[in-house]
């Protein structure tokens, strides 16, 4: 009986699936893929170097155009790990692993951590010239903490001070929007491109791009303490005494 | 006839919504929100697509009339960050509920309710 019930709900589920498909695929035949439909994209991509002094398109509009929606994104990411944290809260939590790695495994992880961070530090530091930016940098900066800390069975992260890093990155990014204000007159007004002018002649270099290497290193080292602060949350368990 | 990348996109969509809508372990169930996220941020970039143009960094030769949209891929990196966030929120309820009810069921979850 159970049998027949479950058959009939994937049945269903099937056939209520492909109406939806069809219906999407419907109205994105009107939208011909690969044309040219760009409206205010048109105006970012012939401006950006001028008003930003970034080469790379997206993190200027993350950054610059539309800085609101990365403020909210990293509100999000820190409601996030603020979330884990209190979900997974006890009194005595502790790594309950028993195995260690094979010596392979330590040996390559103490030597590949290094190069991770610096590669991580190369992604953010380099937003406004190549692809990337402050979140992909900051996720790799916590694999390499992943790293250690699969490989190593006792390897904890300094609890104290990546958290106060973590606020402290957050409250100096809102706090360089707030200079904005001062200076420029509305919140996350890129005043060191604007009113210093600063880098103007090198643009293209890394002292380029106005405020958009300094945010980035900012949401780097913040996304990248709270993406090791998750996985540290997630890899304790409760011990009992 | 609709292009490779729409069709991708909303099967993967699709194939998400049938996980969640048929799956009862509450890990797959969460698997195929994954995926509709995917196929969600695999829509939105195909659509700022122009054809035969490159990547919207303008160094190395390449101007304003040769890059493709870059408003989609700024909305997509706040997309992908935002899923992760509720995949890492979602998933720290599902420990909790394992340790609670000993299963990731959710028939046997309801059941064991009250």
């Amino acid at each position: 009986m159970g049998e027949v019930v479950s058959m009939l709900k994937r049945l269903l589920s099937i056939i209520l699936i492909l109406i939806i498909g069809y219906w999407i695929a419907q109205g994105l035949a009107n939208v011909p893929f690969g044309e040219d439909r760009m409206l205010v994209g048109k105006y970012y991509l012939q401006h950006v170097k001028e008003q930003t002094g970034a080469v790379n398109a997206v993190t200027a509009v993350v950054v610059n155009y539309r800085g609101f929606d990365t403020l909210g994104e990293v509100t999000v990411l820190f409601i996030a790990s603020t979330g884990v944290a209190a979900l997974l809260w006890r009194k005595r939590r502790e790594r309950t692993a028993k195995t260690e790695g094979s010596l392979v495994l330590t040996t390559g992880s103490k030597l590949l951590f290094p190069f991770i961070m610096l590669f991580g530090m190369y992604i953010f530091i380099h937003g406004h010239l190549t692809p990337g930016g402050g979140f992909p940098g900051g996720a790799t900066i916590a694999t390499g903490f992943l790293l250690m800390y699969l490989a190593f069975i006792v390897y904890e992260i300094p609890h104290r001070g990546f958290e106060v890093t973590e606020g402290l990155a957050g409250m100096s990014y809102v706090l360089v929007g707030l200079i904005g204000l001062a200076i420029g007159g509305y919140f996350l007004f890129d005043w060191i491109w604007q009113t210093w002018h600063f880098g103007t002649s090198n643009l293209g270099r890394l002292f380029s791009g106005g405020f958009i290497p300094v945010i980035y290193t900012l949401i780097g080292i913040k996304v990248g303490t709270e993406l090791s602060g998750i996985i540290d949350n997630m890899l304790k368990e409760e011990v009992k005494e | 006839m609709i292009s490779a990348y729409y069709f991708g996109a909303i099967s993967l969509v699709l194939i998400g919504l049938y996980a969640v809508l048929v799956k009862k372990n509450l890990l797959k169930i969460l698997i195929g929100l994954s995926i509709m996220e995917t196929g969600v941020n695999l829509l939105l970039i195909s659509i700022g697509y122009v054809s035969g143009r490159s990547a919207p960094i303008l160094s190395e030769g390449i101007t304003p009339s040769q890059a493709v949209d870059p408003i989609p891929q700024a909305l997509v990196l706040t997309a992908i960050v935002i899923g992760v966030a509720t995949t890492a929120m979602a998933l720290s309820v599902a420990i909790i509920l394992y340790e609670k009810y000993r299963t990731l069921n959710i028939e046997e979850i309801r059941r064991l309710r009250g």
